[in-house]
Order: C-alpha cells, then sequence, then structure tokens
C-alpha cells in the first residue's frame, strides 16, 4: 500500500476526485429518479449515457470538426460546448423516453412482476450496446478537443485545470436547476408524490405515464450532459463506454440514498474520491474494484444511504 | 353572449372528444395485429400442449420416454445429424462446450433464480472459482482431477455462503446488484493478481484420468470431446435428479412459499433466511461444478472467460427456458448455447438479438417457453405490490408496511 | 386458575409521529376464547403484528408462556406455538390446499436439505406424517375435498377455512384469527362459531379479531375492546356489551356517518 503516493498527491486526488464523481454524480440521477418513482433499476441507463457520448461525438462532426481539428478558442468553445451538449442531452433524452416506451410501459401495463422488468431492463441495456457496436464497431472512437486544456492554477500541488473546473461547475448546475424543477414545478410535484405513493397520486389527478416519460427524460438529458463531460475529459468512446461508469453511477446513486436528488451527487463525488484515494493506495488497476468493493459495502451495511432514502421527504 | 360561449364550448369540447377517438382508433391499429399474434401464440401454447402431453403418460410410459431420451443423448456425438449439425465447428464439442456447460450453469442459477427467486447477475463468479480451483489445484499441487473436483465444489459454495450471509436479506434489485458487484470483483481480481496468472490466465490444467467403463474406454484429452460430454451429461443428471428431488420436499414448498409471499412463510414458521442461503449455496456448487468440469477439457483459462456477458446468457438461459421447471432451462440453454454455433454468421450479433429477446420475452412471455405449473401466473400477477410498475399503480409497499395498510 | 399464555404488558407501538399503541396491557388465559373487537382504526391487527414479530415494540413487553418475545425472529415466534391468520387472506396462491398446509406442518419436521436430497429416513417418515396430519386438518375445517386444488382458485369461504387449517397445521398453543368471519353470510358464521369451539375444545387458545357482534358475544370467554390504539374496556361479554365507554366508541362513529352529507 503506498501511503505516501496518497498523501504527496492528496489534494490533486481530491480534485480529480470531484471531477470524475460530478460525472458520476449526473450519471446518478438518472438511477435514482427513476428507482424512485417506479422502483426500478434502470439498467439501461449506462447505455442512454453512452449514446450522449456517440451524440456529442456526432455533433461536432456535424459542426465540421474533425477529431484531429486544433482546439478552438474564444466564443467558438462555448457555442461547440453548447451545441454538443444540446445534441447530446436531446439524443440521451430522447432515447430515454423510447427506452421506457418500449420496455417498460407494457411490462407496467401488464402489471408484471418486478423480476420481469429488471430482465427487461437487462435485455435493452445488452441491446443498445450490440446495436452500436453493430453501428460504429468495436473501437475506440475519438473526440477532438475542443479547447486547450489550460493549466490555469495549482492549488496543493492539485492541477487546476480549464476542462475539470467547467465539468465541474456543469455539474453543480444543472444539479441546481434539477432541485429547483423537482422542488418547485407542477411537474417536479408529481414526481415526488408518485414516488411516495403512486396509487394516491392517481386518484388526485396526477397523470402518472406523463410523470414516469418526464422522469426518463430528465434523467436522460442529465446523462447526456454527462456524455459531454466525459467527452471532454477522456477524449473518446466506445460501444460499452457506459457499463463501468453506469455500475459506478448507481453505486453513487445508492451511496447517497436511492431517491436522493442531492445524494446523487453527494454520493458521485464520495465515489470519486474514495475511487482515486483507493486507486492511489493500492495501485491503479484496483480502482474499478474500489467502485465494486464500495457497492457492495454499503448495500450490505447501509442500504438505506448516507441521506437516506427519499424523492423529497423520507418515508416511514 | 351565453349562448356563444357555451357553443364555443363545447365545439370545443367536441373537437378535443373527435382528437381523442382518433388517437384511440390510431392506438387500436397498432395493437390488434399484435394481440391476434399474441393470441395465436397462447392459443398454440407449445409449453402446455408439451406438459400436458408428458401429464398424460402413465408412469411406466414416461420412464420408457427418459430411458429412451437418456441413450438418445448419451449417443448423440457419434452422429452428426443433417439439420442440426453445427457447420464450422466440431459438433461433438459444441456439445460439451457451450451447450453442455451452459445447462450445468443454467440449473445451478434455476435453483437460486427459478426456486428461491433472487436474482443473482453475477453467477459467472461461481464458475469463475471452481475453474481457477482445477487451474491452480491442477498445475501447481498436481493434484487427480477427481480429487480437485469436491474442492472446486466446495470453494464455490463457500464464496455462496460468504456472498449470500450478508446480502440475502436486501430487497430483490439490491440483491441483484450486489451480486453483480460480486462477478466484477472476482473478474477483476483475477485480472489483476499475476500470482494467479493475471490477463494471461493459466494454462496446462491437467485433464481428468482415463476410466474404464464397460461399454469404453475413456480418455481424456485435448481433442476428444466425447468423453468430456459424457462426463458433463452424467453430472446434468445428477444435478437434475439431486435437484428434483428437493423440489418435492419440505425444501421445495418452502422456496415456492418464499416467492410466492415472504412474509407471510416467515410467519407460518418457515425460516426463510436459511433457506434462501441454501438456494444460493447449491446453486454456487453447481456453478463451481461447471467450471471444475471447463477448466479441464479447455486446459487455459484466462479471466476473460468469465466476463459479466456470460451471467447475463446464464440468466437468459434460464429465463427463456422457463424459471423454475429443470426441463425448460434445459431448453433455454441449449437455445442459448447452440443458435450462435448454427448460426455463426450470427455469432457477432448473438447479444444483439439475446437483448432483444429478453425484452420481448418479459412483454410477451415472461414465464418462458416451458414455464413451471405455478410460474405462468405468478410472473403475471397483478396483485403484488411494487409501486407504480406494477398492476393499476399499487402503492409501494414491501415488508412491514404491507401489514399497515386496513389496520382493523 | 389457568395459567396466562399471552401477555401484553404496557405495549406501545409507535410509527414515526404516529401512536398505533399506546400502554395496552391484557393477559390471555390458556384454554380461553379471547376477543379483542373496537372501531376500524383502532390498532387490533396491530397488536397481531407485534406479538407475532412483525413489529419489535417501541415500549413495553410481550410475554409468551413467561418468556420476552423482543428480538425473535417471526419464525422463532411461530415455532415457539404462535400461529396466525390473516385479515386480508395471505395463502400461498398457486400451491394447492394441501400443500399450503403442508408448508405449516414443516414448521415441525426436523428434516434437513441435505437429508431431502438424500431421502433420509426422517425424509420419507415426515412426508407421510405431514400428508396425514394435513388431511385430517384440512377435514377438522370442512374442505378436505379441496386438497388437491390450487388456493387461489378456491372460494372465498373455503380460503378462510384453509387459512385456519395452515395455521393450525404449525401446533400452536395460541392461534391468533384476525377477522376470520369476514364476508361470511349467517350460516357460515354460525359454522365457523362451531369450528372455533372445536378447535378450543381440541385443546388451543385462541385470540380473535372481529366485527361481527353476534359472533363475539356468543363464542367469547372474554373480550377486551381497543379504541385509538388504548384499551377502554375488558371483561365478560355481558358486562362489555353494556359498558358506556364501549357503546360510545362504536355510536360515536355512527353518529358521524349519519351527519356526514
Amino acid at each position: 500500500m503506498h501511503f505516501a503516493g496518497l498523501y504527496h498527491q492528496f489534494f490533486s486526488l481530491t480534485f480529480d476526485g470531484v471531477n470524475i464523481g460530478a460525472i458520476y454524480g449526473l450519471i446518478a440521477l438518472g438511477y435514482t429518479l427513476v428507482y424512485g418513482v417506479l422502483r426500478l433499476i434502470n439498467f439501461a441507463h449506462s447505455e442512454i449515457f453512452m449514446i450522449g457520448t456517440f451524440f456529442a461525438l456526432f455533433a461536432t462532426r456535424w459542426m465540421g470538426i474533425p477529431a484531429t481539428a486544433a482546439p478552438h478558442t474564444g466564443i467558438a468553445v462555448a457555442l461547440i460546448f453548447v451545441g454538443a451538449g444540446l445534441v447530446a442531452a436531446a439524443a440521451s433524452g430522447t432515447a430515454a423516453v423510447v427506452l421506457e416506451r418500449i420496455a417498460y410501459r407494457p411490462l407496467r401495463r401488464r402489471g408484471a412482476s418486478r423480476l420481469a422488468a429488471l430482465i427487461s431492463a437487462i435485455g435493452a441495456s445488452l441491446f443498445l450496446q450490440e446495436l452500436f457496436a453493430y453501428w460504429q464497431g468495436r473501437d475506440f472512437i475519438p473526440f477532438p478537443r475542443i479547447a486547450r486544456k489550460a493549466h490555469l492554477a495549482t492549488v496543493l500541488r492539485a492541477d487546476v485545470r480549464s476542462d475539470k473546473v467547467i465539468i465541474i461547475v456543469t455539474a453543480v448546475v444543472m444539479m441546481i436547476l434539477l432541485d429547483r424543477f423537482v422542488g418547485l414545478t407542477r411537474l417536479g410535484r408529481g414526481i415526488r408524490a408518485v414516488a411516495q405513493d403512486a396509487e394516491t397520486a392517481a386518484l388526485m389527478g396526477v397523470d402518472i405515464d406523463r410523470v414516469v416519460t418526464t422522469t426518463f427524460l430528465i434523467g436522460g438529458l442529465m446523462a447526456g450532459v454527462a456524455g459531454l463531460l466525459f467527452m471532454l475529459y477522456y477524449e473518446n468512446t466506445v460501444f460499452n463506454v457506459g457499463f463501468l461508469p453506469g455500475i459506478k453511477a448507481f453505486t453513487a446513486a445508492v451511496l447517497g440514498g436511492i431517491g436522493n436528488i442531492r445524494g446523487a451527487l453527494l454520493g458521485g463525488i464520495l465515489l470519486g474520491l474514495l475511487e482515486n484515494y483507493g486507486g492511489a493506495l493500492f495501485g491503479a488497476q484496483w480502482k474499478d474494484i474500489c467502485a465494486f468493493v464500495v457497492l457492495v459495502a454499503v448495500l450490505m451495511f447501509r442500504p438505506t444511504g448516507l441521506l437516506g432514502e427519499s424523492l423529497g421527504r423520507a418515508r416511514v | 353572449m351565453v349562448a356563444t360561449e357555451e357553443e364555443a364550448l363545447s365545439a370545443d369540447v367536441s373537437a378535443r372528444v373527435r382528437r381523442l377517438r382518433a388517437r384511440a382508433h390510431r392506438r387500436e391499429l397498432v395493437r390488434l395485429p399484435l394481440t391476434a399474434l399474441g393470441a395465436g401464440w397462447r392459443r398454440a401454447d407449445p409449453g402446455g400442449r408439451t406438459r400436458r402431453a408428458w401429464d398424460g403418460l402413465p408412469r411406466p410410459g414416461r420412464w420408457a420416454l427418459a430411458a429412451a431420451a437418456v441413450v438418445g443423448i448419451y449417443i448423440l456425438p457419434n452422429f452428426h445429424p443433417p439439420v442440426i449439425n453445427t457447420p464450422g465447428s466440431d459438433f461433438a464439442s459444441v456439445l460439451f462446450f457451450p451447450i453442455g456447460i451452459y445447462v450445468l450453469a443454467a440449473l445451478g442459477l434455476n435453483v437460486v433464480v427459478g426456486f428461491a427467486g433472487l436474482l443473482d447477475l453475477g453467477y459467472v463468479a461461481f464458475v469463475a472459482i471452481g475453474a481457477y480451483t482445477m487451474a491452480l489445484l491442477g498445475t501447481r499441487v498436481h493434484w487427480n482431477f477427481w480429487v480437485i473436483l469436491p474442492f472446486g465444489i466446495l470453494f464455490a459454495a463457500v464464496s455462496g455462503l460468504l456472498l449470500g450471509a450478508p446480502t440475502l436479506r436486501l430487497r430483490g434489485d439490491y440483491l441483484a446488484i450486489v451480486t453483480l458487484g460480486f462477478g466484477e470483483i472476482i473478474h477483476n481480481t483475477a485480472n489483476n493478481l499475476n500470482s494467479i496468472g493475471g490477463p494471461r490466465g493459466i494454462s496446462n490444467i491437467p485433464h481428468p484420468p482415463s476410466i474404464n467403463t464397460p461399454f469404453a474406454h475413456l480418455r481424456y484429452v485435448i481433442l476428444d470431446p466425447k468423453p468430456y460430454y459424457w462426463l458433463v451429461v452424467t453430472f446434468i443428471i445428477l444435478v437434475v435428479l439431486a435437484v428434483r428431488r428437493l423440489e418435492r420436499s419440505r425444501v421445495g414448498r418452502a422456496w415456492t412459499a418464499i416467492r410466492e409471499d415472504e412474509d407471510a412463510a416467515e410467519l407460518m414458521g418457515v425460516p426463510t433466511f436459511k433457506f434462501k442461503l441454501w438456494a444460493f449455496a447449491i446453486g454456487a456448487s453447481v456453478g463451481g461444478l461447471a467450471g471444475v468440469l471447463f477448466a479441464s477439457k479447455v486446459i487455459s483459462i484466462t479471466p476473460d472467460n468469465f466476463v459479466f456477458e456470460f451471467s447475463i446468457l446464464f440468466l437468459a438461459a434460464v429465463v427463456l427456458g422457463g424459471s423454475g421447471n429443470q426441463a425448460g432451462v434445459i431448453l433455454g440453454a441449449v437455445v442459448v448455447g447452440y443458435l450462435p454455433e448454427r448460426f455463426r454468421s450470427f455469432e457477432s450479433t448473438r447479444y444483439l438479438w439475446f437483448g432483444a429477446v429478453l425484452v420481448v420475452m418479459m412483454i410477451f412471455r415472461p414465464q418462458g417457453l416451458l414455464p413451471a405449473k405455478r410460474r405462468e401466473a405468478e410472473m403475471r400477477d397483478t396483485t403484488k405490490p411494487g409501486g407504480a410498475m406494477t398492476g393499476s399503480l399499487g402503492a409501494e409497499v414491501y415488508g412491514e408496511d404491507e401489514f399497515e395498510a386496513e389496520d382493523a | 386458575m389457568p395459567d396466562t399464555l399471552l401477555e401484553l404488558d404496557h405495549l406501545t407501538m409507535a410509527f414515526g409521529g404516529v401512536v398505533a399503541l399506546n400502554d395496552v396491557s391484557l393477559a390471555v388465559p390458556e384454554g380461553a376464547i379471547f376477543a379483542l373487537i373496537g372501531p376500524n382504526g383502532a390498532g387490533k391487527t396491530t397488536v397481531f403484528n407485534v406479538v407475532t414479530g412483525v413489529y419489535q415494540p417501541t415500549d413495553g413487553e410481550v410475554r409468551f408462556e413467561g418468556r420476552n418475545l423482543a428480538g425473535l425472529k417471526r419464525h422463532q415466534i411461530t415455532a415457539l406455538g404462535l400461529a396466525r391468520t390473516f385479515q386480508n387472506i395471505r395463502l400461498f396462491a398457486q400451491m394447492t390446499a394441501l400443500e399450503n398446509v403442508l408448508v405449516g406442518t414443516d414448521t415441525r419436521h426436523r428434516t434437513s436439505v441435505p437429508g431431502a436430497m438424500l431421502h433420509f429416513a426422517t425424509h420419507g417418515r415426515e412426508e407421510r406424517e405431514g400428508r396425514e396430519r394435513a388431511m385430517q386438518l384440512l377435514e377438522l375445517v370442512g374442505i378436505p375435498h379441496r386438497a388437491e386444488e390450487v388456493s387461489r382458485s378456491l372460494p372465498y369461504g373455503d380460503q378462510r377455512r384453509l387459512e385456519i387449517a395452515r395455521a393450525l397445521a404449525t401446533e400452536p398453543k395460541l392461534l391468533l384469527l384476525d377477522e376470520p368471519a369476514a364476508g361470511f353470510n349467517p350460516a357460515e358464521k354460525a359454522a365457523l362459531a362451531e369450528l372455533i369451539g372445536r378447535i378450543r375444545d381440541t385443546g388451543y387458545t385462541i385470540l380473535l379479531i372481529e366485527h361481527d357482534m353476534g359472533l363475539v358475544m356468543r363464542i367469547s370467554d372474554w373480550i377486551a375492546v381497543l379504541d385509538f390504539g388504548e384499551k377502554i374496556a375488558e371483561g365478560l361479554p355481558s358486562q362489555v356489551q353494556n359498558d358506556e365507554r364501549v357503546i360510545n366508541a362504536y355510536l360515536g362513529v355512527a353518529d358521524e356517518q349519519q351527519t356526514a352529507p
């Protein structure tokens, strides 16, 4: 175990942990919302994220930017960023809604068991993955560098780089927007109502189908943005890019408290930190296992998560 | 003023009514052919027909049929049957792996998923443990296959217990994810630990020693799959018989009761945790068995032999075939193992089809091709609680909340 | 003086802010038919749930044969000798009537998993004995002809009887019946009353939740009345019937119903 390494790089690891954790948190939102409303683990959400990464890539191509292009500067950066972000979010959101229609709604209509729903989710996940493998091949596909990764500052030996700052800021902004939406809008209230008591919500006139669709849509939008941010950082994607981040994001959602929006971000950041520290302590190849061990540990010892399960309020 | 407002109002209302009607009509146009297809399938009901035919046979008839089937299965690799032959790979070899091994694994997973109703998404981990036991004990300590076999089963069973003990009290979907995590931990560890081969795995795993049987002298070598095939078939038969006995005993009843209504079962005195753990351990043991057999045939294993996709394949075999029904599960595993070999061109899109088939099956026939008598209604049960996911949007209740509802 | 079989000692049960049971004490003597009555929402089923281990009490104790039940798992409590039926029938829907009862008889069997797989002697013997006893119980409750029918498809009345048979199969000392006569017509209620009497005469103690006053008055040895989670009266049927607090508790509800629009 390399304690020295952990000590020396502590703030660097922390900053990077928050960075990747922000991305996990955004993906985790999709899991946590859908679980809160439907009690379903949307296994295919990892592919929704993957679709986001691909469409961020396609957006750059449509804007005429090849993978080898030099980074842009000035206002062009913002335009490309927002443009790709909108495309990715739209694609992921749409995919999520379509997924719900095809793979889950028929099961809801038939009153299927949760086991059946979970299996359908797995099937959908597999299908989407392989679809993109078929369409785009199984190799890694590079993403152009939109902006220079400028070194902004060194804080306590941590490399505060421009892209990492953008990622963290974007994630936090999206999170705040979502929090406002769920807390203040009518549709948001509907989501919370259905999460607490679907039957009563239906009796009170809440359109369940609409709530479910909105939930999937929002989760998809968040995953799409996460996809763009992921591409900014890693600069490539592949058909099964969603698998690991998906599991980690789900871990984050459970860690923070499934159904809890703030918990998703908290869980994501915490997981990012744990992963980085673990990788420094044990060696980089054990990084992924850290996430799994955290997952297993949380589910065994504190399945309600850190902030407790809730979508709005604690359920007795 | 009022009159025109009313007129405007009713015009608006009738316009909306017309639009709603049109939308409903359009939906019907889509739904009708699908329903007809479904109805046709339901009426044909091959699964039910098979079951009724089997139930109709008298006892000796069933024994005769079973005996004939067993004989047929044993002599199968000696033929290269025209239609079902597998171009591109040796038929007898395919019969052992993937088909034989898949059947064994599916039977084990069936105990966990089909009988106890626990979703395990990391089953391949148990196969890996069995295989690595065979590999390590075979190459490092040079023990005989038959000595290693019980150890492989034991280690897999123990890991099942270790995994199950703290996690079986979790609710279903969480358990699924924990098992997934466990499967990944095993795979990652195998990849990272150079002491057990790392990414390159282990080679030169010994074959089982030759056996003299009344029928033939069996030499286990890499080029001849038949003795391995007969070995795996023998084990399959043993597992089927053993599990069948369990099914028809208090154990099977306990499992069914747990599946149907775990809380009521516990209140009726069923020690639910103990039986769930047993199911897990038995399933893990069978998985370990499959792993040991697999390793000794292929003589070289790597971590990539035990990736997550296999857990899904096994699950697909169980779900497709009819979870809870051993005959169905065997059929499912045969389909899952055989089809990609038969249609080799299909191989690259194999998982694509599996994914689609899983979704479609869950929508139209969640009980599988040859469902167990009970499962049919169970999988379609609208009275079980579960949030907006089940029935007519029943409010979410699980565990103790159920008792709170209408208090007397 | 018969022994006290079940004792609730200042039992309080709170769910978050809702106090379902507030300082309830009562003692069920051995061999009695003890009825628990009260308006809807009074907490009667909660008493059952706490006694059978579904909930752990917030305060107070539940003692069975002098032994504190706190911390015991539900199946352990059943093994001690408490069995129940449910207000909303909870049979194992896809199992046959006989199989449902067999799950109950299995409680007293010692065959292990390896024993079942390898067909140890205990397995064969216990299966036979279990089946015999199960059939006897089905006869006792009057539905032996339904043995091989899937319980889901049984008529309502037979399902209720089956639940009783299943509970009896666990060889309890105390049988808790939660509204066993719900949905019965008068003839069925009379038959049920006779059945409960027979069960008691065989040696069981019965704790009964029931809304039908006629039935309760007819068969109970002793009655406790709950309202809003508190015990408001207790005594012989004749005493309770004329107790003003009891009448108010029930009539109070009726009054509201009359004035509602």
